[in-house]
C-alpha cells in the first residue's frame, strides 16, 4: 500500500435516495470521508457498465452505486437492474485483474443520512485495504493527471 | 439472428497483446440484439482493454466504431481511415463480420472478440436459444414447425431415441426432447399421421461442406 | 432364409431364442472376448458385440464379431449411427458379410457426451430407422443407398432395438412399426424390469399386428447389487418398480437375488404373446449368463442345421 494513500472513490447516487441521504447527512453535520465524490443519477438504473469502467480509467480506486431499498425504486425495478449490471461489471473487473472488490452496490432510503455516511466510510476503508488502483499508480507514475488518459478516444455512448 | 458471446477477456487480450493501436469494430445487427457486439459492448471492451493494458504499464490506443452491419462490404467503407491507422482490428461481429473485415482490410491483422454460437432467438429476456441448423433443406413442414435437425441432440428424423425421458433429453436434462415437442404439437393439431412414414436419409449436400454455399439472385445483381 | 444364420433359422423354426451381449475390451487384446464367446456359445444362440457402447472407445464390433465367429459362436454385430456416415457403414456391412457375419443390429448410438471423448464430433448422417432401410435395400434390392446397383449383396439378418419405457410412451409402438416397415427382422428391447408397462407396450404391438411381422426378443439385465439397480433406475428410458428395488436392498446375497429376479422376469416374459426370445445384457458380468439360462429352463439350446 502506498504511503499516506488517500483513495479516490466515485459514488454514483440515485437522486431519490442516496443523493437525498447525502443532503441529510450534510444537514446533520455528519462527517464522511472526503475521498468520496458523489455523482447524481436520476435513478441507479441509469448506470451503464461503461460509466463504471470509465471511472476506473480516470483513476478511481473504488466505485459504488447507491440506489433505493429493494422494492422502493421510484421507477419500479431500476435498482434491481443496477444490481445485476454491477454484478456483471464486478465479474469483468475480476477477469481483467483489477478486482471486483473495488466496485459495490448499496441500497438505502432518502432519509438515511447516517447510513450514507457509514457506506462512505465502509467503502473508503475497503479501498484503503485494497490499496491504490494500479491504473492510478501508472497514471501518476507517468506524471499524468487523472482524467487525461491519452488512450481514450471518443465520447461516452 | 446469429447469437454470439464474448470470449474471455484473457483470450481477447492475448489476441491483441502485441499491438499498441487497436480498432474495435462493433456490428449493429444480430450481435447488438444479443448484447454481445453492439455499440455498448464495444465501449465496454475498449475500456476493459485500456484498463488491462494500463495495469500492465503498456498503454494502448483504442479506437471504436460500430457499423450498421459487418457482413456487407459497403458498410465497411467508412472504416477505411481508422483501419489504416490501426495495427489490429478486433471485430465484435459474428464470424461472418470478422471475415468481411479481413477481406476488406487485406493489410491489417483482424481478430475475433466473440465466439459465434448459433442461429437462434430470444427464449426469454436474457436467454437466447438455438433454433436453426442452417441445413439448407427445411423439413419443418413435416415436423410441426419444430426442427429435429438442430433441436434433437442426434438430429433424428424418424422419432425420438430411447433417451427421451419425461419430456426431456437424456443428454442435457433441462433441454426439452425435440421429438416430445413434435409429438405433442402434432397430436394437438390432429396431424400425428405425419409421423408414420419413414423419412428417407437426408440429403446433406445442401448443408455444410463443399466450400461456402451461395444464394444468387440475378435480379439483385448490378 | 434371408441370411442363413443360426439365429434366423431358429426363429423361423419357432424356437424361443436366447442371445447375450459381450462388450469388447478397451485394448487390443482378443483374450476376454474369445473366452467369453467360448463360455457362452453352448448357452446362447447368438452373441451381440457392442459398437463402442456409451461412446467409450473399444475394439471395433466388426473385429469383435470375427473373434466370436472364430470361437464357433454366432455374432450379432452392432452398428451405431454416431461415428460413421452412410459411406463408411455400407462399406463395413459389405466387409462384415464377406467375412461370414450374418446378423447386424442397427442402433442410433449413445451420444458422445456420455463417453470418454465428449469433445468428438458426432455423425448421425442417418438415424437407426434409415440405417435399417439402407441395409434392407442392400440385401433385397442389391442397391446402395444412392440407388446404384451392386453385384453381390450382403446377406444380413437385420436387427433393431426398441425401448418400451422411453417417452412419449404412446409413440413407442408407432416407432416400432416404422422399424418394421423399414425392414427390421428382429427387435431387441431395452432391459425390462417393469412388466406392467411392457405388457401395455406389447398390447399396442399386437393390436398393430407387429408381433407377426418381426421377432421380438425381450431384453433383461441381471443386477449385481442394489447400487447397480438403483443406478439403472436413474438412467433415462429405464423403469424399475419400487418392489424390485426393495427386494435388492433387503437381499442378504444381492448377486443371487439379482439372478433370481432376472430368471423370474424371463419366465414371465416367455409367456407374453409375441415375445420370441430373450436378450440377456450382462456386460461386465458375462460369466453369469450360463447360470441364468439354465435356471430359466432354457437348456439345452437347440441345434440349428446350418448350411456348410
Amino acid at each position: 500500500m502506498a504511503e499516506g494513500f488517500e483513495p479516490k472513490i466515485v459514488a454514483f447516487s440515485c437522486y431519490y435516495c442516496a443523493y437525498a441521504a447525502a443532503d441529510v447527512a450534510g444537514s446533520m453535520r455528519l462527517e464522511y470521508p472526503a475521498a468520496v465524490r458523489v455523482v447524481e443519477l436520476p435513478c441507479s438504473g441509469k448506470i451503464d457498465p461503461v460509466l463504471l469502467l470509465r471511472a476506473f480509467e480516470e483513476g478511481a480506486d473504488g466505485v459504488y452505486v447507491a440506489g433505493c431499498l429493494e422494492g422502493d425504486c421510484h421507477f419500479q425495478r431500476g435498482n434491481l437492474r443496477a444490481k445485476k449490471r454491477v454484478a456483471r461489471v464486478k465479474a469483468l473487473l475480476d477477469e481483467i485483474g483489477l478486482g471486483g472488490d473495488r466496485l459495490e452496490m448499496f441500497n438505502l432510503s432518502g432519509s438515511m443520512g447516517p447510513r450514507f455516511a457509514e457506506i462512505a466510510r465502509e467503502m473508503t476503508e475497503r479501498v484503503r485495504r485494497l490499496g491504490p488502483s494500479p491504473i492510478r499508480e501508472r497514471l501518476s507514475a507517468r506524471g499524468e493527471a487523472a482524467g487525461t488518459n491519452p488512450g481514450r478516444e471518443g465520447d461516452l455512448p | 439472428m446469429i447469437v454470439a458471446e464474448r470470449k474471455p477477456m484473457e483470450a481477447v487480450a492475448s489476441l491483441v497483446a502485441p499491438y499498441e493501436r487497436i480498432l474495435v469494430v462493433g456490428c449493429g445487427e444480430c450481435v447488438t440484439v444479443c448484447m454481445a457486439g453492439g455499440e455498448k459492448e464495444v465501449e465496454v471492451m475498449a475500456s476493459a482493454l485500456r484498463l488491462m493494458r494500463g495495469k500492465e504499464g503498456r498503454p494502448v490506443t483504442v479506437e471504436t466504431e460500430t457499423v450498421q452491419r459487418q457482413c456487407e462490404p459497403e458498410y465497411l467503407v467508412p472504416l477505411d481511415k481508422k483501419a489504416e491507422a490501426a495495427e489490429v482490428i478486433l471485430s465484435m461481429g459474428c464470424g461472418v463480420g470478422v471475415q468481411f473485415l479481413a477481406e476488406r482490410f487485406a493489410q491489417r491483422w483482424v481478430v475475433p472478440a466473440l465466439d459465434t454460437k448459433f442461429a437462434g432467438g430470444v427464449r426469454e429476456a436474457g436467454v437466447w436459444e438455438e433454433r436453426c441448423g442452417l441445413c439448407g433443406d427445411c423439413v419443418l413442414h413435416l415436423t410441426g414447425g419444430i426442427c429435429p435437425v438442430i433441436r434433437c441432440s442426434k438430429s433424428l428424423l424418424n422419432g425420438p431415441c430411447g433417451g427421451s425421458h419425461g419430456g426431456n433429453c437424456e443428454i442435457k436434462r433441462e433441454t426439452r426432447c425435440a421429438w416430445q415437442l413434435i409429438y405433442d404439437r402434432l397430436k394437438g393439431l390432429g396431424r400425428l399421421e405425419l409421423l408414420t412414414p419413414v423419412l428417407p436419409p437426408k440429403d446433406w449436400s445442401t448443408a455444410r461442406d463443399g466450400g461456402p454455399r451461395q444464394v444468387v439472385r440475378e435480379d439483385a445483381r448490378l | 432364409m434371408k441370411a442363413g444364420g443360426r439365429l434366423e433359422a431358429l426363429l423361423e423354426r419357432g424356437e424361443f431364442v436366447v442371445t447375450a451381449e459381450v462388450g469388447p475390451p478397451k485394448g487390443a487384446s482378443s483374450k476376454g472376448i474369445r473366452s467369453h464367446a467360448a463360455l457362452l456359445k453352448d448357452f446362447v444362440d447368438a452373441i451381440n458385440i457392442t459398437d463402442n457402447q456409451t461412446a467409450i472407445v473399444r475394439l471395433c464390433s466388426l473385429a469383435g464379431a470375427l473373434h466370436v465367429l472364430a470361437e464357433g459362436a454366432e455374432p450379432v454385430m452392432q452398428i451405431t449411427c454416431r461415428d460413421r456416415n452412410r459411406i463408411a457403414i455400407q462399406s463395413d456391412v459389405l466387409g462384415a458379410a464377406s467375412l461370414g457375419i450374418k446378423n447386424i443390429l442397427c442402433l442410433t448410438g449413445d451420444h458422445q457426451s456420455f463417453g470418454n471423448h465428449p469433445g468428438a464430433r458426432n455423425v448421425f448422417d442417418l438415424d437407426s430407422i434409415q440405417l435399417i432401410s439402407m441395409l434392407k435395400g442392400m440385401r433385397d434390392e442389391k442397391r446402395f443407398q444412392c440407388g446404384e446397383e451392386m453385384k453381390v449383396e450382403p446377406r444380413i439378418f437385420i436387427g433393431a432395438a426398441e425401448n418400451p419405457f422411453a417417452d412419449p410412451l404412446e409413440f413407442r409402438a408407432v416407432r416400432l412399426a416404422k422399424k418394421v416397415a423399414a425392414g427390421a427382422d428382429f427387435i431387441q428391447t431395452q432391459g425390462i424390469f417393469d412388466l406392467e408397462r411392457f405388457h401395455r407396450f406389447m398390447e399396442a404391438v399386437r393390436e398393430a399386428g407387429l408381433h407377426k411381422r418381426v421377432a421380438i426378443l425381450a431384453g433383461v439385465i441381471p443386477a449385481k447389487s442394489f447400487g447397480a439397480m438403483k443406478y439403472m433406475s436413474t438412467v433415462p428410458g429405464m423403469s424399475i418398480p419400487r418392489a424390485l428395488l426393495d427386494r435388492m436392498k433387503a437381499a442378504e446375497k444381492p448377486e443371487e437375488e439379482g439372478v433370481n429376479i432376472c430368471v423370474e422376469l424371463i419366465r414371465e416374459l416367455r409367456k407374453v404373446e409375441g415375445v420370441r426370445g430373450v436378450h440377456i445384457m450382462a456386460v461386465a458380468w458375462e460369466s453369469i449368463v450360463p447360470t441364468i439360462v439354465e435356471r430359466a429352463g432354457l437348456l439345452p439350446r437347440p441345434q440349428a442345421a446350418l448350411p456348410a
